[in-house]
């Protein structure tokens, strides 16, 4: 796992990591404000508190917007496929990939996983 | 003129298009005398430089070349394409101060010839994209543009015909515009066929990728008393910002355009309803849609019935980019500077054939980053 902290740059990120190995969501949680932040931080962004703990969340969403993108970018991507601003329903937002159906802006969608070979599962998103 | 009041006295681009005989650097040593002429002023007299993306201490690699030594005050804000509207407004605190009398601001680039464009952002541990955004294949800045279009257009009912005002006039001001990259005639049915890049942005949504860029010079109206062309008087200045993560946008059909704009409207006492002629940074099409709205030129949500019919090409009544912007004209990466030039000729009256009528208030306004940043300037002659 310090290879892992090591892959990214911010040791913070290390137990979203090691939790999606387990195929689960886990976003920064402030005891004080009940403030949900996504990415973490040291600090509540809402109440400036320290008392922040890790929950795990069911990863269920709205899509807020999306693009479907035909440009190629780099050999490991095909297009067209969908990127995709979701916001969870604990509030924080999460760029991904919404994949298995169609999803329009405003529609429902949950969490999925994809395999990857060099790093920990990757949380992409599918219509509910 | 008051002597704190500070004057646009120089604007003039660089060769543009496609650059294959000068350097980045030649071609704002060829654009800083040009603006020096119009100011009356020399390259002796300058003593602030406010120099970015122009290699690693751009202020000190461009001073040496241009034989600016020891200058008193020198800035390389990092905010992105519109970085130097923020220059102009920090060159304005500055010559205000008296920490320099004469500033240069300037840039470069030869993106097109030397092919240096990507659509993959350069990584760097600093931050969380290559965790949380590069996995997903987004384009940047492509893809935050495109979602910010697909938003707009799910909450406020924009069209894909409203969309399209953008790049006609966009082509129509260029048509004025012996400069302009794209010349030809433009028509609806091109735009809404052209090819798809991120929907539901197309080909004729999103900004060329040419050379080119621009030196504009900032002085005190002591200073501005020598210029051989009218002083173009900065009548109010704002800057502001707010996200880097698209993750982390808080409302993406909005920008800091909010804040930039009430700065400078509030500084120049001055409101929306009072400019002639607007320059708004168009990396793509929903860029200056956006900015009409934060600006307050019309209410959120409104812009596209407010584009409606022809408003913003020539002989409308909202003038927009005026040159034939990013979409037609030139965008060397940073446009921020095209902006700026354009806005200064067009509130000197001088910019010909695409002339907006009576032009007493023009305001030119940049974007820059990941939907970052903003920086907005209120000009006038005396």
């Amino acid at each position: 796992m310090t290879e892992t902290k090591q892959q990214y740059g911010d040791p913070m990120t290390y137990p979203i990591w090691e939790a999606a190995a387990r195929y689960e969501l886990l976003i920064q949680h402030c005891k004080v404000c009940g403030h949900y932040q996504f990415y973490p931080r040291p600090f509540c962004l809402n109440c400036d508190s320290d008392q922040l703990e890790w929950k795990r969340v069911s990863g269920d969403a709205t899509v807020y917007s999306k693009t479907t993108v035909h440009l190629k970018i780099a050999p490991e991507f095909d297009p067209p496929y969908v990127v995709a601003l979701v916001e969870l329903d604990e509030g924080p937002r999460m760029l991904c990939n919404i994949e298995g159906g169609a999803a329009e802006i405003g529609d429902r969608v949950k969490l999925a996983w994809r395999e990857r070979e060099d790093a920990p599962p990757l949380p992409i998103w599918m219509p509910a | 003129m008051s002597k704190t009041d500070v004057y646009i006295v120089g604007a003039a681009e660089t060769p543009l298009g496609e650059v294959y005989d000068h350097s980045a650097y030649s071609m704002v040593a060829l654009a800083a005398h040009e603006a020096l002429d119009e100011a009356g002023l020399s390259i002796r007299d300058v003593d602030g430089l406010f120099i970015n993306y122009m290699g690693e201490e751009g202020t000190v690699q461009l001073g040496e070349y241009l034989g600016v030594y020891e200058p008193r005050y020198v800035d390389s804000t990092d905010v992105g394409g519109g970085t130097f509207l923020t220059f102009a407004h920090h060159a304005m605190l500055a010559i205000q101060e008296g920490r320099c009398e004469v500033a240069l601001i300037g840039y470069a680039s030869r993106q097109r010839s030397l092919r240096l464009r990507s659509a993959q952002w350069k990584q760097s541990v600093l931050n969380n994209m290559e965790q949380f955004e590069t996995p997903y294949g987004i384009p940047v800045p492509i893809g935050h543009f495109a979602m910010a279009t697909a938003r707009h257009m799910y909450q406020f009912g924009t069209t894909r015909e409203q969309l399209a005002e953008i790049p006609l006039a966009a082509r129509k001001w260029a048509q004025l515009n012996p400069k302009a990259w794209h010349r030809d005639p433009l028509t609806l049915d091109d735009v809404m066929n052209s090819r798809m890049i991120a929907d539901p942005m197309r080909r004729h949504d999103c900004c060329l990728i040419t050379d080119g860029g621009g030196v504009v010079i900032v002085t005190g109206a002591d200073r501005a008393r020598d210029a051989r062309k009218k002083p173009v008087r900065v009548l109010g200045a704002g800057e502001s910002q707010r996200t880097w993560h698209i993750s982390q946008i808080p409302d993406i059909v909005e920008t800091p355009a909010v804040e930039s704009g009430r700065d400078a409207f509030g500084m120049a006492g001055v409101a929306p309803a009072d400019v002639d002629v607007l320059q708004a940074y168009d990396a793509f099409t929903i860029t200056p849609l956006l900015a009409i709205e934060d600006l307050g030129f019309c209410e959120k949500g409104e812009v596209g019935a407010f584009v409606q019919g022809g408003r913003t090409a020539p002989g409308g009544d909202f003038p927009l980019n005026t040159s034939g912007g990013g979409l037609s004209y030139c965008h060397p990466g940073a446009l921020g500077m095209l902006v700026l030039i354009e806005a200064v000729r067009q509130a000197r009256g001088e910019a010909g054939a695409r002339q907006a009528p009576d032009v007493e208030i023009a305001v030119a306004h940049g974007i820059g980053g990941l939907m970052s940043s903003a920086a907005t300037l209120i000009l006038a002659c005396d």
